[in-house]
């Protein structure tokens, strides 16, 4: 049984996905999809404790040997973002049937978690496998019903805004399976492992610079990197809240690990930036992210679409962490992937319950709500202080090892750029925070909580966000083994 | 000569897979978008095609000793792309199903227009 962990991570929620679809019952579907993702989150945890005490686990599926079989590799770096993908997924689950009551017609509701589960069945073995062909079908999976996912917004704008990174993100992924195409023909193996051996000797070859420049453009359009994300603002802004708490907080999380993995796995630190000088196109790219989104997010009215932005703005930060390309560096990207997608998770539950309680989040509409939704409004500016990065929050723990990295290079602008990313961060927090607690409330708006069960997974990754905020050795000292593994180093 | 006749296939995969690009990004029809996306991907499975075959290499069945095979691979490789291709079109074509209910268009700058005045 514990042997076939890996591979049970993926098959639960597959398998649990066309059950929900026979079941319809509201209800019991949703009952079993929060099985299948507790399960998971609980084997996940497991496979995390065992690759800390062992390295790595090697997943032959269907028995056949590595090379030739698909693989599922599971080490330090994927089961961290394994753990993560599952808890986020099992966690706002929870929260979704009070919120999609609201927003989704009753009778599409098993549909919903039937493209919930396979969405979170596509995330979970994007990170688990070992084989980059099979990497890219299960993007497509995660990447499809995701789309299904985002259309069930009831703006039908949000059927464009499905429409649109339909468009991109099969434009992506094609360009990822080009990359991939090239790398066989170069070496003739699909295996991640085979193909950094195999690799070495060919990566002169302009075949392998073109591979590697389709597949730097395929992911950085998946994790939107800027400019390339254009598709993200309308998708989080009008799909449904549940929808966009769990893809804000995953799916781009995702990409950035198949970034880290075939750039640092595959083609290895050493080609990526010596060579191909990544870093110089990274490093830019990830400021005017943060600068430009963080810009536009003060500006915005809606909230949901100016934490979309902030989440776009955030990505710079990791990608910043990346493009240090040192140990602390890459700690600092590893764990703000994990801390962003605490904080982000929680602030799009804050939200789900506005618009619960609202039906809108407009700016203008959410006046005097500190007096209205108490706790609702406390824990987005919980979720706020940790995007600004306050001590005592994630935030803090990401910035601070970003800060570090930074000047252990000696590029102290760069950190005085983070610092001032920072109070960005804190000119749009605080627009709405003033909004919350220092306007008055419309005359004959009642009190009007969010309800448990929906508060009870928001202060859950509430929770996460100030236990590791305060006690990050956890998460860091893990982010660091991981760091470690990509440059190649031994643990 | 050799540039052009020798890597014929890869030509035609260029021609495709720019001008399936060029309908994406230059129409504003959405069906003609996902027309275009579909040649784009199409343009790919001809490039995998391509690399899988051998000269004078036969299907790769067991036929003696000295037989040259094509390698099968790609060619499972793509089978799974075309399916993923499939499901990809069938959702883009059914939100524009629904998009053409919400707007009664399928002009992408109709539709801007239409979202503009409400």
């Amino acid at each position: 049984m514990e042997a076939h962990l890996p591979v049970l991570l993926i098959v639960v929620p597959l398998l649990a996905a066309p059950l929900c679809v026979l079941l319809r019952h509201r209800t019991l579907t949703w009952i079993l999809a929060l099985l299948a993702a507790w399960t998971v989150l609980g084997m996940s945890v497991v496979v995390l404790l065992r690759v800390l005490d062992t390295g790595f686990i090697s997943y032959a599926l269907g028995g056949w040997a590595a090379p030739w079989g698909i693989e599922l590799r599971i080490d330090v770096v994927n089961a961290y973002v394994l753990v993560l993908v599952a808890l986020i997924g099992a966690t706002v689950l929870l929260y979704a049937p009070a919120s999609i009551a609201a927003e989704i017609p009753r009778e599409q509701h098993y549909l919903f978690y039937t493209a919930y589960l396979l969405s979170f069945t596509g995330l979970l073995g994007i990170t688990a496998t070992g084989d980059a062909f099979n990497l890219f079908v299960f993007l497509e999976i995660s990447s499809i019903s995701s789309y299904a996912l985002i259309s069930l917004g009831r703006d039908r704008r949000a059927l464009m805004a499905s429409y649109q990174y339909l468009i991109m993100g099969t434009i992506g992924a094609t360009f990822i399976l080009i990359g991939v195409g090239l790398l066989y023909m170069m070496t003739g193996t699909l295996n991640m492992a085979d193909l950094a051996v195999r690799l070495g000797p060919v990566l002169h070859t302009r075949t392998a610079l073109v591979a590697f420049a389709f597949l730097g453009v395929g992911m950085s359009l998946k994790l939107a990197l800027f400019p390339l994300h254009a598709w993200l603002p309308n998708a989080y802004c009008y799909a449904p809240s549940v929808v966009t708490a769990f893809l804000a907080a995953t799916a781009t999380k995702v990409s950035i690990y198949v970034f880290l993995r075939f750039v640092f796995t595959i083609f290895g630190a050493d080609f990526a930036f010596a060579q191909m000088h990544l870093q110089t196109i990274i490093v830019p790219l990830a400021l005017i992210a943060i600068f430009i989104t963080s810009s536009v997010a003060i500006f915005q009215t809606n909230i949901k679409r100016m934490l979309a932005y902030s989440s776009l703005a955030q990505i710079g930060y990791i990608m910043l962490g990346i493009g240090l390309v040192s140990e602390t560096g890459l700690t600092a990207a590893i764990v703000h992937l994990f801390n962003h997608a605490l904080m982000k998770g929680a602030l799009f539950l804050a939200l789900g319950g506005v618009a619960l309680r609202l039906g809108s989040v407009e700016l203008e509409d959410m006046r005097g709500l500190g007096k209205r939704m108490p706790a609702t409004s406390f824990a987005f500016v919980l979720g706020g202080l940790s995007l600004i990065g306050v001590p005592l929050t994630v935030g803090f723990i990401s910035k601070w090892y970003l800060v570090l990295a930074a000047l252990e290079q000696g590029w102290w602008p760069l950190a005085a750029l983070v610092l001032l990313g920072s109070l960005l961060a804190f000119i749009y927090i605080w627009r709405v925070v003033e909004v919350l607690y220092f306007q008055p409330p419309p005359t004959d708006a009642p009190r009007n909580e969010a309800p448990l069960s929906m508060q009870i997974p928001m202060w859950l990754l509430l929770a996460a966000v100030v236990y590791f905020g305060a006690s990050a050795s956890l998460t860091a000292g893990i982010a660091r083994k991981a760091a470690i593994l990509l440059l190649g180093g031994a643990l | 000569m050799n540039l052009i006749a020798g890597l014929f296939n890869y030509w035609v995969v260029i021609f495709l897979m720019m001008a399936g690009f060029y309908n994406v990004i230059a129409r504003g029809n959405l069906i003609k978008k996902l027309i275009g996306l579909n040649i784009f991907q199409t343009s790919v499975f001809l490039l995998y095609i391509s690399m899988g075959k051998k000269e004078g290499g036969t299907a790769p069945i067991v036929a003696g000793a000295d037989a040259v095979y094509s390698n099968p691979l790609p060619h499972v490789l793509i089978l799974t792309a075309i399916v993923v291709g499939v499901a990809t079109t069938a959702v883009g074509l059914a939100l524009v199903m629904r998009i053409k209910e919400a707007y009664g268009s399928i002009e992408e700058d109709e539709i801007h227009q239409r979202d503009g005045e409400a």
